[in-house]
C-alpha cells in the first residue's frame, strides 16, 4: 500500500512536468500547426546554461531566471529565423526543420558543455517527508516542482483569458486572416507564442533536471516523447487536455516503473500513444470530427 | 505518370498541391532515366535498364573494393548499411509521404536477429540468417505500419519517435537474452573457399574477413536498390505517389489508402531489417547505444540531403554520413576538443544542413539538379516553338 501511494505521488509529480512540457507543445501547435520536436533539446540547452552558471558559484535562482530568459530569446529567434519560412507550408517540411533543430541543438550542447553527465543540485531538499516511520515520495523539492508548474499554468490561463495580448494570440491561432484584418500583428503573436512555449519548455527542463539529479546532453530525449504522448492524449489542441494527459501519463508510467521495470517506460508510452491514436485519434477530449480535403 | 507530364508543368503542378510534401519530393517524381526525353543510350524497357545499371554498378563496386585498402573497404560496409536503410526510408517518405523516425529501431530488430542467429552452435547459412532478419523486421514493420497508416505528419513523426525511444529499452529489459547495456557481440561468418579463389584470381591480393563482409554489404545494397528501383517505377510506385499527393482522388480511383500505406511501411521496414543485418556484420556489435534517435535522424538527414524519393540521393546521403564525420572530427581535434566532443560536431552540421536544405532547396541535391535540368529543357522547348 505504501508503495502504491509513493508511486502515485511520484506519478503526479513527473506528470506535472510532462504536463508543463505538453503545454509548451500545445501552445505552438495551436498557433502554427507545428509540433516542435526541438522543444526538448532547447530546454536541455537552457538547462545547461543555467547549470554552468550554478557551477560557477551563482545561486540556483539566478540560473533559473537566466534559463527562462535564454528560452524566451531562443524561442523567438528560432521562430523568426527558421520556422517562419515553413509556416503554413507542407507539414512534412516543418517536421523535418524542427527535427534538424533537435539534432543540431542537442549536438551543440555536447560540443559546448561536453558529453559527460553532470550533477544537478536541486534547489530544495530531496529527502522525502516522513509520516509515521515511512518515507513519502514527497519532498520540499517536489513541492517546489508542483508549485512551479501550477504557477505557470495559472499564469498562462490568466494571460489568455484576461489580457489583450492573450486575446490577440487566441485570435491569430483561431483565424490568421481574420485576426490580421482586425489589426492583430499576427507575426508578432506567433513569435510571442514560440517564445512563451520555449520558456515553459526551459522550466520543464530545469524541473526535470532537479528530479533526475544527473544530466547529460540527451536527458530531455525521453521527455520530448512523453510530452508529445501527453499532448496527444489531450488532443494536441487543448491546454486543459495537455495537463490532464500529462498527469495520466505520469501516473501510468510511474506504475510501470514501479511494478515492472524502468526500462519499459518507453515501450509503455508507445503503447499508450498508439492505442489512443487508434481508438480516439482526436485525443481523449475531442468533440469535433476532423475534416478532410 | 511522368511520361504524360510535360517537363514544364511538373515543378509548378507539384507546388500547387498544398497538402502534399510537394517540392520536397520533386526528386521522386521525375522519370529515372531520360526515358521520356528521346535521346538516350539506355534501353527503354525499365527492367532491362535497371539490370544494365545493376551490372555496371556491380563491376564498379568490384573495381572500387579491389583498388582500395582494407580501411576503405570497411567504410564501404558502413556506407552500404546506411544506404540500404536510407533507400527504404526514402521510398516511405519520398514516395508515400510518410515520415518515420523509427527506422533506427527497426534496424535494431534486424541487427539483434542476426546477432542471435549467428551466435548459434551451428549457424544457419548467411542467406537464411539475412532472410530471417528481413522477415522479422517486416513483421514488426507491418504492426507499426497498421498504426502508422492512420497517422500523418507530426502525429506519425511523434509515434515513430516513441518507437525509436521505446524499443531499445526491450534490450535492457530482456538482459539475459539480448545482452543489456553491453549488447551482443556478433561472431563473424566464415568466408567460403570460392571467395578466396575468386579474389586471388582477380587482384592477387589476400582476401580477409573485412573484404568478405564488404562484398556481402555491397551485394545486399545492389540487390535492395535494384528491387526498390523496379518497385518505384512500377504500378506500386505510381499508386504510392497517388496516395501521397491526392488522398481523396486516390480513394475515388479505388485505391485503399490504408493497405498501400501499410505495404509501403513493410517494404521500408524490410530494407531497414536488411540494413540492420549488414550493420551487425560490419560493426560486429549490437548494443542499445547503437540504435538511438540519432541513428534515425541521421537516416532522415541522408535522404533529405540527397533528395526525398531518390535512391541515388539516398546513396549520396549515406556516403556523406560516413565520410563527413571523419573530416569534421579531424577539424574538431585540431581545435583541441576531445574525441567525443569532436564527434558531435558532425551532428551539429547534420542538423544545420537539414534546416538549410528544407528552407532553400527542399528537393535536395538530386531533386534540385533534376528540377533545374527540367526547367532548362522546358525553356529550350518554349524558345523553339516561338521562333
Amino acid at each position: 500500500m505504501r508503495e502504491f501511494i509513493n508511486l502515485t505521488l511520484g506519478g503526479v509529480i513527473t506528470g506535472a512536468v510532462y504536463a508543463a512540457f505538453a503545454l509548451a507543445l500545445v501552445l505552438i501547435w495551436r498557433s502554427t500547426r507545428i509540433v516542435n520536436f526541438a522543444q526538448g533539446a532547447m530546454g536541455a540547452l537552457t538547462t545547461f546554461i543555467a547549470l554552468s552558471l550554478i557551477e560557477s558559484g551563482q545561486s540556483y535562482w539566478v540560473g533559473l531566471v537566466v534559463a527562462l530568459l535564454a528560452g524566451l530569446v531562443l524561442g523567438a529567434v528560432i521562430e523568426r529565423l527558421v520556422i517562419r519560412p515553413v509556416e503554413g507550408g507542407p507539414e512534412l517540411n516543418a517536421v523535418i526543420v524542427t527535427l534538424g533543430l533537435f539534432i543540431a541543438i542537442q549536438a551543440l550542447i555536447s560540443v559546448l558543455f561536453g558529453v559527460n553527465q553532470r550533477a544537478f543540485v536541486a534547489p530544495f531538499s530531496t529527502i522525502g517527508f516522513t509520516v509515521g516511520d515511512s518515507n513519502l515520495a514527497l519532498s520540499p523539492n517536489t513541492l517546489f516542482t508542483l508549485g512551479a508548474v501550477l504557477l505557470v499554468m495559472a499564469g498562462l490561463v490568466a494571460l489568455f483569458r484576461f489580457t489583450r495580448v492573450g486575446l490577440a494570440m487566441r485570435a491569430s491561432a483561431f483565424g490568421q486572416e481574420v485576426a490580421r484584418l482586425l489589426g492583430v500583428r499576427v507575426g508578432r503573436m506567433l513569435t510571442l507564442g514560440w517564445a512563451l512555449a520555449a520558456v515553459v519548455g526551459s522550466l520543464a527542463g530545469m524541473l526535470i533536471a532537479a528530479e533526475v539529479t544527473f544530466v547529460a546532453p540527451t536527458f530531455m530525449d525521453s521527455l520530448i516523447v512523453f510530452g508529445f504522448v501527453a499532448a496527444v492524449l489531450g488532443g494536441l489542441d487543448s491546454p486543459i487536455g495537455a495537463v490532464v494527459g500529462g498527469l495520466l501519463l505520469g501516473l501510468a508510467l510511474s506504475y510501470v516503473r514501479g511494478y515492472f521495470s524502468d526500462t519499459l517506460t518507453g515501450m509503455a508510452a508507445l503503447v499508450i500513444l498508439v492505442v489512443v491514436l487508434l481508438v480516439r485519434p482526436g485525443g481523449l477530449f475531442s468533440t469535433t470530427q476532423t475534416r478532410r480535403a | 505518370m511522368s511520361d504524360l507530364q510535360t517537363p514544364a508543368s511538373s515543378p509548378t503542378a507539384g507546388a500547387a498541391t498544398s497538402d502534399a510534401p510537394s517540392t520536397a519530393t520533386a526528386a521522386s517524381n521525375a522519370s529515372s532515366a531520360q526515358a521520356a526525353g528521346g535521346r538516350t543510350f539506355l534501353p527503354r524497357n525499365t527492367l532491362l535498364r535497371h539490370l544494365l545499371v545493376l551490372v555496371l554498378c556491380a563491376v564498379g563496386a568490384v573495381v572500387l573494393l579491389e583498388t582500395t585498402d582494407l580501411g576503405f573497404n570497411a567504410q564501404v560496409g558502413y556506407v552500404a548499411f546506411y544506404a540500404i536503410a536510407a533507400g527504404g526510408l526514402t521510398v516511405l517518405t519520398g514516395l508515400n509521404g510518410q515520415i518515420s523516425l523509427g527506422h533506427g529501431a527497426l534496424m535494431a530488430v534486424g541487427a539483434y536477429t542476426t546477432a542471435l542467429l549467428l551466435d548459434a552452435e551451428e549457424p544457419l547459412p548467411l542467406v537464411v540468417v539475412f532472410l530471417a532478419a528481413v522477415a522479422l523486421t517486416s513483421l514488426v514493420g507491418a504492426i507499426v505500419g497498421v498504426a502508422a497508416a492512420r497517422l500523418h505528419g507530426p502525429y506519425l513523426a511523434g509515434a515513430t519517435l516513441a518507437l525509436a525511444v521505446g524499443l531499445p529499452g526491450l534490450a535492457l529489459y530482456y538482459r539475459s537474452f539480448l545482452g543489456g547495456e553491453q549488447g551482443l557481440t556478433v561472431s563473424s561468418p566464415d568466408r567460403p573457399e570460392w571467395f578466396t579463389d575468386v579474389i586471388r584470381s582477380l587482384s592477387g591480393g589476400s582476401p580477409s574477413g573485412v573484404k568478405w563482409i564488404a562484398y556481402i554489404s555491397v551485394a545486399c545494397l545492389l540487390i535492395t536498390y535494384f528491387l526498390l528501383a523496379n518497385l518505384m517505377r512500377s504500378r506500386v510506385g505510381r499508386t504510392w505517389r497517388a496516395v501521397r499527393d491526392q488522398e481523396v482522388a486516390a480513394e475515388l480511383a479505388g485505391i485503399d489508402l490504408g493497405r498501400w500505406r501499410v505495404l509501403a511501411f513493410v517494404v521500408s521496414a524490410a530494407a531497414a531489417g536488411l540494413a540492420g543485418a549488414v550493420l551487425a556484420l560490419v560493426v560486429r556489435l549490437t548494443a542499445p547505444t547503437g540504435f538511438t534517435i540519432v541513428l534515425s535522424l541521421s537516416l532522415l538527414t541522408a535522404i533529405v540531403i540527397g533528395g526525398l524519393g531518390s535512391l541515388l540521393g539516398a546513396l549520396i546521403g549515406a556516403a556523406l554520413l560516413v565520410f563527413l564525420p571523419r573530416v569534421l572530427r579531424d577539424a574538431g581535434e585540431s581545435l583541441d576538443m576531445d574525441a567525443a566532443q569532436a564527434a558531435e560536431i558532425s551532428y551539429v552540421v547534420y542538423g544545420v544542413i537539414l534546416v538549410l536544405v528544407m528552407l532553400f532547396a527542399p528537393a535536395g541535391l538530386v531533386g534540385s539538379i533534376r528540377l533545374a535540368w527540367m526547367k532548362q529543357r522546358a525553356r529550350r522547348a518554349a524558345g523553339g516553338t516561338t521562333r
